[in-house]
C-alpha cells in the first residue's frame, strides 16, 4: 500500500478498515460460504456509501476521487478487502462503472452501481487471447437496428448478482462492447464454484441475444484501448487485494512466531525460520512497492502501464504464492484447518493470481512488450 | 560527530528548483560527456587490459573535476565541503539526465559512498576540509580497508592491530576485497585497538594512503580473469592519530553507520549513478539481444525468461525506491537497507540463470562478437551479487533480527575480552 497516505485518503482507508472489522469479521465470512451471493445487500450498500464505488465514476455522474488519482483512491479499499478476505463484487463493479462513466453511457445504471443497489460484472476476454490485440471469444454482429451478441465467457465474477453484464466481443476487425441486461433473452448463467468463501463466480452463455444500439458502450469496433485500460484496472484491483491478503498472513505468521514456542524456545529464534521471514518480509515489501507503482502508472496513463501492471500481476502471483504458503507451512497443522483463519487470504489470494493472466502469461507479455511487440501490432 | 543529513541544506527557499536544476544538467552533460558505449555502462566486466583500465581510471578523475568545476559534484554534500547542497530529489534528476552518458563509475562505491559519508558523519572538521573536497574534485579515490581474510561477514572481528604509540599509531594485518585498490589513493581502515575487551568495543578506524611502504598491495585473480579485487599486507604502517575517525575503541559506532551505507549502495544520495530504471541498458535487454539473435524470441517459453528478468529488475527497482523512501521517513529503520540489498543479491542470481537459459547451447561456446558471449563467464560468477557488499545471509540475519525484532542468534564472542573469542585456524593464502 502507499507510502503516504493524505489524511482524506487515510480516513477513507480506516474508516473502510472499521467497517469490515466490524461486518465481516472471519466467522461472518465462513457463514458467507453458503450464502448464495456471497454478501448482504445491506452490507454492499453501506460499503457504497463509504465510496467504494466511486473512485472510477466521473464527478458528472456522482462518482469522484479523493486524491485527483482514482484508482490509486480504490487501491486502498481493494488491499483492505484482501487484509480482511472480504465479501462484495469490488473488482467487477468498479471496472464496469469506470467504463460506463468514460463514454456518459447508461446513467441510470451507473447511478445503481455507485448506490450500491445495483451490481455490474465485465465478461473479460482471457489474457492468452491477447497476440498484440484482443481476441474475444464472444462475437458482436449488427443486424439492422440491433445488436447480437453470442458466445460464451468464463469465467465471470458475480455473474449470478450483477443485473448488468458489460461484454468485449469481437465486431469484424475492430472490438466492439455493450451493456447487456442480465435478464434479456439468450442469456444464460451456470453458476461455478470456487476456493473463496465469498467470491462468486459464474460461466455465461450469450444465445443469439439481441438488444437496441445504444447497448453499445463507446464508439463500435473501437473498444480497444477501453479493453486496455479495463484490464489494466482489473489487474491493480486484484493486485492491491492479494498485497492485502499477503500482509494479513505474513502479520499473523510473524506473531504467531513470536508466540509458539518449541524445545523451550520461540519460533522466532530459530535462524532457519528468521531468514524465511526476511524473504517473506522482503518479497511482501517488494508487493507493496510494484503494486502501487503499477497502480499510479496505470491511473496516469503512464507510457509504462502495461509493463508495470503485468510485473506486478507476474511478480506478485509468484512470490506471493510462496510468502502465503510459507505463511501455512511455518503454522504446521493448524494452517490447513478450516477452523484457523489463514485459509481466508490463502483463498484469496490463490483466486487473484488465477484470475486476468496467471504469473507466466504476464512474464510472457512483459518479454513481448520487451520486445516492442505491442509497438509492432 | 554531526549527523548526515539527506535532506541537504536546511533552507528550502535557498535551494535550486528542480526543473532549473535539470535544464541546468542537461545542457550542461549534452555539451561535456561523452555518449557512454556499452562497455562503459558495464564496467564491470574487466578484460585484462591493464593500461585501459588506468586510462579509464584517469578519465574518471577528469569527469569528476569536470563535474566539480560545473557545480554537479557532491550533490548532498554539503557547501562546506565542497558539495552543493542540494537534496536527494536533486540527485535523482541528475542520475535521470546522465542516463546514456559516461560518468565516473569509479569515483562513486565506495569512494563517496560509504568512504566520504563516513567521513562526512564521523570525520573532524579539519578531515572534512581536507578530504571530501579533494574527493569531489576527483583527486582522491578511496577503498575500504573493511573484510579480512580470517573473516567476511564478520567484521567486527577484525584482527587487524593497531598499537598507539605517542601520538601515531602502528597497523599491522591484513584486509581483503578491496576493488581497484592497485589504482586507488586512501584507505579507510578498521582496526582493533583494544584486544582486553568485548569484541565490538576495542575498534577504531583509520585512514591511510594506500600507496606508501608498508602497504602491499596483491591482486587477487577471479574466476572470470578479472584481477581488480585485492588483498593487502600492512606492516608496521604508521598512522597519525590526527588521522583516526571516531573516538578510541568507539570504531563500531562508526561501523554501524558505515555498512548502513554500503548496503544502500547505489540507492545513496551521495551518489551520482545514471538511472537504471526504465531506460534500457539492462540486463534484460540484454537477454533480449541474446534471444533476437538466435531468432527465439517467438518461443512463448523465451519470452517467459526474458520476461522473468525484466520483472525482476523493475520490482527492484520499485523496492529500492520504497525502502528508501521509508527509511527516510521513520516508517522504517536504517536496517530495512538489508532488504533492498538482499533482493538485488537475490535477483542479479537469478537473472544469470535465466541469461544462460535463454542461450542455450550459444552460451557453452561462442566467439567475442556474439551476443551470448559472456553468458557463461557471468554464471561462473553467479553469487558475487549474493556476497559482495556483505552476504545474503547476513543481510537475512539483520531483516529478521533488526526489522522484525527477532531473538538474534546465541554468538560466544560476547562479554569477554577478545582475545578469548575462538578463531579459524590460519589459512594459507
Amino acid at each position: 500500500m502507499l507510502l503516504a497516505l493524505s489524511s482524506d485518503q487515510e480516513f477513507v482507508r480506516e474508516t473502510t478498515e472499521r467497517f469490515l472489522v466490524e461486518q465481516t469479521p472471519p466467522n461472518e465470512v465462513r457463514r458467507l460460504q453458503r450464502d448464495t451471493a456471497g454478501f448482504d445487500a445491506d452490507y454492499w450498500r453501506r460499503g457504497a456509501e463509504l465510496g467504494w464505488t466511486s473512485f472510477l465514476v466521473g464527478e458528472a455522474h456522482g462518482g469522484g476521487t479523493i486524491s485527483g488519482a482514482g484508482l490509486v483512491d480504490l487501491s486502498l479499499v481493494a488491499y483492505e478487502f484482501g487484509r480482511h478476505a472480504a465479501p462484495g463484487p469490488l473488482v467487477s463493479t468498479n471496472v464496469v462503472a469506470g467504463a460506463l462513466s468514460a463514454h456518459d453511457a447508461q446513467t441510470e445504471v451507473i447511478a445503481d452501481l455507485l448506490a450500491g443497489t445495483g451490481i455490474a460484472t465485465w465478461c473479460a476476454p482471457e489474457l492468452r487471447s491477447f497476440h498484440g490485440s484482443w481476441a474475444p471469444t464472444v462475437e458482436i454482429r449488427h443486424d439492422r437496428a440491433e445488436v447480437v451478441v453470442l458466445g460464451k465467457v468464463s469465467p465471470v465474477e458475480a455473474a449470478g448478482q450483477a443485473g448488468h453484464l458489460l461484454v468485449t466481443g469481437r465486431d469484424g476487425d475492430g472490438i466492439t462492447q455493450v451493456l447487456v441486461p442480465a435478464s434479456t433473452a439468450g442469456v444464460s448463467i451456470a453458476p461455478l464454484r470456487t476456493a473463496d468463501l465469498t467470491r462468486r463466480f459464474g460461466a455465461v452463455t450469450f444465445d443469439d441475444v439481441r438488444l437496441s444500439q445504444d447497448a453499445i458502450v463507446g464508439a463500435p469496433g473501437e473498444a480497444s484501448t477501453d479493453v486496455d485500460l479495463q484490464f489494466h484496472r482489473t489487474l491493480a484491483i486484484l493486485n492491491a487485494e492479494a498485497v492485502g491478503a499477503m500482509q494479513a498472513a505474513f502479520d499473523m505468521t510473524v506473531e504467531w512466531a513470536f508466540d509458539r514456542y518449541a524445545f523451550g524456545r520461540p519460533l522466532a529464534s530459530y535462524q532457519a525460520l528468521k531468514h524465511r521471514f526476511a524473504d517473506m518480509l522482503t518479497w511482501v515489501e517488494a508487493s507493496h512497492a510494484i503494486s502501487d507503482a503499477a497502480c499510479c502508472a496505470i491511473d496516469e496513463g503512464s507510457p509504462d502501464a502495461a509493463e508495470l501492471a503485468s510485473a506486478a500481476k507476474a511478480f506478485i502471483g509468484q512470490y506471493g504464492a510462496e510468502v502465503v504458503q510459507d505463511c501455512v507451512q511455518l503454522h504446521g497443522g493448524i494452517g490447513v484447518t478450516f477452523e484457523h483463519n489463514l485459509h481466508l487470504f490463502l483463498r484469496r489470494f490463490t483466486v487473484n493470481r488465477a484470475l486476468a493472466g496467471t504469473p507466466a502469461e504476464h512474464r510472457q507479455r512483459i518479454g513481448a512488450i520487451l520486445d516492442g511487440w505491442e509497438a509492432a501490432a | 560527530m554531526s549527523a548526515v543529513s539527506t535532506e541537504g541544506a536546511r533552507v528550502p527557499e535557498q535551494l535550486e528548483d528542480l526543473e532549473s536544476f535539470r535544464k541546468r544538467a542537461r545542457s550542461w552533460i549534452r555539451s561535456n560527456l561523452r555518449r557512454a558505449t556499452r562497455d562503459e555502462m558495464r564496467w564491470g566486466r574487466f578484460d585484462g587490459n591493464e593500461e585501459a583500465e588506468l586510462a579509464a581510471v584517469a578519465r574518471d578523475r577528469e569527469i569528476q573535476r569536470k563535474l566539480f568545476d560545473a557545480g554537479l559534484a557532491g550533490i548532498c554534500f554539503p557547501r562546506a565541503y565542497g558539495g552543493q547542497g542540494l537534496s536527494p530529489g536533486h540527485q535523482k534528476v541528475l542520475n535521470e539526465e546522465l542516463v546514456g552518458y559516461e560518468y565516473p563509475a569509479r569515483m562513486q562505491v565506495p569512494t563517496l559512498s560509504p568512504c566520504a559519508t563516513v567521513l562526512l558523519e564521523f570525520g573532524t572538521e579539519e578531515q572534512k576540509l581536507r578530504h571530501i573536497p579533494a574527493i569531489l574534485k576527483g583527486e582522491e579515490l578511496w577503498m575500504q580497508f573493511l573484510s579480512e581474510p580470517s573473516g567476511g561477514s564478520d567484521v567486527a572481528g577484525a584482527l587487524t592491530t593497531a598499537i598507539r604509540d605517542g601520538e601515531q599509531w602502528v597497523l599491522n594485518g591484513s584486509k581483503v576485497w578491496t576493488t581497484g585498490a592497485w589504482w586507488s589513493d586512501w584507505g579507510l581502515c578498521l582496526a582493533r585497538t583494544n584486544w582486553d575487551v568485548p569484541k565490538h568495543r576495542g575498534l577504531s578506524v583509520f585512514m591511510l594512503p594506500i600507496h606508501q611502504s608498508g602497504v602491499e598491495v596483491h591482486r587477487i585473480e577471479m574466476i572470470n580473469g578479472s584481477r581488480e579485487f585485492c588483498q593487502e599486507f600492512m606492516t608496521d604502517v604508521i598512522v597519525p592519530d590526527s588521522d583516526r575517525v571516531g573516538e578510541i575503541d568507539d570504531g563500531w559506532t562508526v561501523g554501524t553507520r558505515w555498512m548502513f551505507h554500503e548496503r544502500m549502495m547505489y540507492s545513496s544520495p551521495y551518489v551520482s549513478v545514471p538511472d537504471g530504471g526504465s531506460h534500457g541498458g539492462t540486463a534484460a535487454t540484454s537477454l533480449l539481444n541474446i534471444a533476437r539473435e538466435l531468432g527465439h524470441m517467438d518461443d512463448p517459453s523465451v519470452r517467459d525468461l526474458v520476461g522473468e528478468a525484466r520483472m525482476l529488475e523493475i520490482v527492484g527497482d520499485e523496492l529500492m525506491k520504497r525502502v528508501t523512501e521509508s527509511i527516510r521517513s521513520g516508517r522504517l529503520s536504517d536496517q530495512a537497507a538489508a532488504i533492498g540489498r538482499l533482493f538485488k543479491g537475490t535477483s542479479a542470481s537469478r537473472i544469470s540463470t535465466l541469461a544462460l537459459e535463454v542461450a542455450g547451447s550459444a552460451g557453452a561456446a561462442w566467439t567475442d562478437e556474439s551476443a551470448a558471449s559472456s553468458t557463461a563467464v557471468n554464471f561462473l560468477m553467479r553469487q558475487v551479487g549474493s556476497i559482495a557488499g556483505g552476504t545474503v545471509e547476513m543481510a537475512r540475519n539483520v531483516i529478521s533480527e533488526r526489522v522484525l525484532a527477532m531473538p538474534r542468534e546465541r554468538t560466544l564472542d560476547r562479554d569477554v575480552p577478545f582475545r578469548d573469542v575462538p578463531r579459524s585456524r590460519p589459512t594459507g593464502s
